[in-house]
């Protein structure tokens, strides 16, 4: 099957269905791995065993981000090709992007309190994170509230770009602004900071939560694609029933 | 395993996180079932697409 081919909902479906499964059970293997190590992993030598909240904090932040990065391509697709499915995609990642900046935020802030000594600070990376959140809620806001489906769509794609501008800005506010939360210590130049016995676990989680992330993206993907079809049904019913 | 003196604030991050994850599968998995649902009924009262009429 070509890749041009997933365009067509239909084909995409039947693709769908059949991975899904697969994804589902190998996002509960690495998961299981992962949580495994994360408890296994020895405590760090100045902050304890809260160093077992990053294992979930730093892949929430990873997948707040990445959320957005999908639905700014998408938004693309939506404006510039007007192609339905790239505004199925974007807006069936919002509400997951969204969970996992709540998660991020929140963890962060549990994160914060045994280590820093508050649980929230107007630095540069929370608050553009938050931001970030702020942004999720007002692309959701538009999608469930737009009366006519096609003007949110474009209203929330147009806001997906331009929300895009704080991504850049949440990966070096820490370089770019003095802030209570510690500069990169995995992805910076002269490779990671970070011991192995932790980075293992690390990575693993990470490569756990981003398969989860597919995962829900694709059902949620399916779940939107069987909703236009039931609109279109009913929309077809009550032509008829007028006619 | 021992969690320290922050015990709380771990665990209270990690119910979080298994909240929202079960939360987000419910979710979709709910959801996926409302709208076979809504298509069953939709069919069995002889609703079809457009597209559907194009293809027979």
């Amino acid at each position: 099957m070509a890749v041009i081919d997933l365009a067509n909902p239909t084909r995409f479906l039947n693709l769908v269905n059949r991975v899904l499964p697969w994804l589902a059970a190998a996002t509960a293997i690495l998961f299981a791995v992962g949580l495994y190590r994360a408890m296994g992993a020895p405590d760090d030598y100045q902050q304890g065993a809260t160093v077992k909240i990053m294992f979930l904090h730093v892949p929430a932040a990873w997948l707040g981000m990445l959320g957005w990065s999908v639905m700014s391509v998408a938004a693309l697709g939506t404006l510039v090709w007007r192609h339905p499915l790239a505004d199925v995609a974007g807006k069936a990642a919002a509400p997951i992007g969204a969970a996992f900046t709540f998660i991020c935020l929140v963890t962060g802030s549990l994160w914060g309190r045994p280590t820093w000594g508050t649980y929230w600070v107007w630095d540069a990376r929370l608050t553009s994170v938050l931001v970030l959140f702020l942004l999720y809620l007002g692309v959701l806001a538009l999608y469930w509230t737009a009366e006519d489906p096609g003007r949110g769509s474009r209203a929330a794609a147009v806001l997906t770009l331009v929300g895009a501008v704080n991504l850049p800005i949440i990966k070096f506010s820490v370089d770019w602004w003095n802030t209570l939360h510690q500069p990169a210590s995995i992805l910076r130049m002269g490779g990671s900071a970070i011991d192995p016995s932790i980075l293992t676990p690390l990575l693993i989680m990470a490569a756990a939560f981003t398969l989860l992330f597919f995962t829900l993206h694709l059902a949620a993907m399916r779940n939107e694609i069987l909703r236009r079809r039931v609109r279109a049904m009913r929309m077809t019913q009550a032509q008829e029933a007028r006619a | 395993m021992n969690l320290g003196p922050h015990a709380d604030f771990i665990v209270a991050a990690y119910a979080l996180t298994a909240f929202v994850v079960a939360a987000m599968v419910a979710w979709v998995v709910l959801d996926h079932s409302a709208q076979r649902r809504m298509l069953g009924d939709l069919e069995e009262r002889g609703v079809t697409r457009r597209s559907q009429r194009r293809g027979s």
